[in-house]
């Protein structure tokens, strides 16, 4: 037992390899057999993978889900955000540039309007919760951009740990319900066409819950939405501690 | 040679961050500006560039190919790493002002998506792939 443990530990990464392939596996099957292929296995992966994380850091009382078990540490390589990226970046392979020109200005109102509307929605549930401070309210509307983007706005302007911790859970909240919930929506807003695909990662703009959500969705879309959202935290921590702020602070004193 | 297509992707994810990170700096932001963007584009620009030049054999391509296939095994990496604890315990201000941002903008997709003519949806799924 300790020899395996001991292999294991010495092969992190390669034992990752074999737990997601055992999850694909698992996860393709439940979908074939539960759902008759209805809900993708890619989109049951995804929960089962967010399942996991809730067990793994329930466990290990750490943050980083199932990973924060030193059996599996490897998954903090193979699903941190140095091999994410190079695999969103290969997915643009084969795609038509035409057809990120076309939809580019769909693109950029997205990404605009994505950070205001979830700036403003943050802004309003915090004073309704009373938050009243333009900093505090700021902080927590940048949590309801990102997870990045509240504590970089937070950061920048002084906010409370508190109101940080916050935002950072907002951000969480939203990332993860993008990643489950998007399949489940996509007929709704008609999110099954590159343009489409293009508008909501901007006004989604969270990278890991765009990407878990799309490819649940239809792999694809993924670099359509991987392109604009991309954009979207970079945005975020430019208004929010600029612009926002002071717009805020005009409206509550 | 397989490795001259991940050598390929990996230059263009490499630049494309480091155009990202430069921009940040420049806006004076503290963060990465659409570098997995500029990455991308970089790629569609330099494999079509390749192909044209008849330099993109089979096997350089499978490079770009195998981490495009390792995409969805990722995210599902991605997914077991996340803070999902903390999410599900948030108070109800998070709770709230995460869901109502995800509601509202997700309402507006279907109108922006109309900008400049509604497109139609991607053929279904042939072969299951990844």
């Amino acid at each position: 037992m300790e020899m395996l443990l001991n292999t294991v530990a010495k092969n992190q990464l390669v034992f990752a390899f074999l737990v997601i392939g055992a999850i694909m596996f698992v996860s393709y099957r439940l979908s074939d057999v539960l759902t008759k292929g209805r809900l993708h296995g890619s989109a049951v992966a995804i929960i089962l993978g967010l399942i996991l994380a809730y067990v793994g850091g329930s466990v290990s009382g750490g943050s980083k889900g199932l990973s924060e078990l030193p059996l599996f540490a490897g998954l903090a390589l193979l699903g941190g955000a140095m091999l994410r990226d190079l695999a969103i970046v290969s997915t643009a392979y084969g795609v038509d540039l035409s057809e990120i020109r076309r939809a580019g200005l769909a693109g950029a109102l997205s990404l605009i309007l994505g950070v205001v509307l979830s700036f403003a929605v943050g802004a309003v549930v915090a004073a309704a919760f009373g938050y009243t401070d333009a900093v505090s309210m700021a902080t927590i509307g940048g949590g309801a951009a990102t997870y990045i983007v509240g504590p970089v706005t937070g950061t920048a302007l002084g906010a409370s740990s508190e109101v940080i911790a916050l935002s950072v859970a907002a951000g969480l909240v939203k990332a993860i319900l993008v990643m489950i919930g998007t399949p489940f929506i996509a007929p709704l807003i008609g999110l099954n066409n590159p343009k489409s695909a293009m508008a909501f990662g901007g006004l989604m703009g969270t990278t890991s819950g765009v990407a878990g959500g799309l490819a649940a969705t239809d792999k694809r879309l993924v670099p359509y939405g991987a392109m604009t959202a991309t954009f979207y935290t970079g945005l975020g921590c430019l208004m929010g501690p600029s612009v926002i702020y002071l717009v805020l602070l005009a409206l509550t004193h | 040679m397989i490795i001259y297509g991940v050598a390929l992707l990996a230059a263009c994810h490499l630049a494309g961050l480091l155009i990202g990170s430069a921009l940040g700096a420049a806006l004076g932001v503290q963060s990465n500006v659409g570098g997995v963007g500029f990455a991308m584009i970089l790629l569609i620009l330099g494999a079509d560039w390749l192909r044209k030049t008849d330099r993109l054999p089979k096997a350089t391509e499978q490079g770009v190919l195998f981490w495009s296939a390792m995409y969805i095994p990722i995210v599902v990496a991605m997914a077991a790493c996340q803070n999902v604890v903390a999410a599900v315990s948030a108070g109800p201000l998070a709770i709230i002002a995460g869901v109502g941002a995800l509601v509202i903008c997700v309402s507006l997709v279907p109108i922006l998506s109309r900008i400049g003519g509604q497109e139609a949806p991607l053929p279904p799924f042939s072969a299951v792939e990844a």
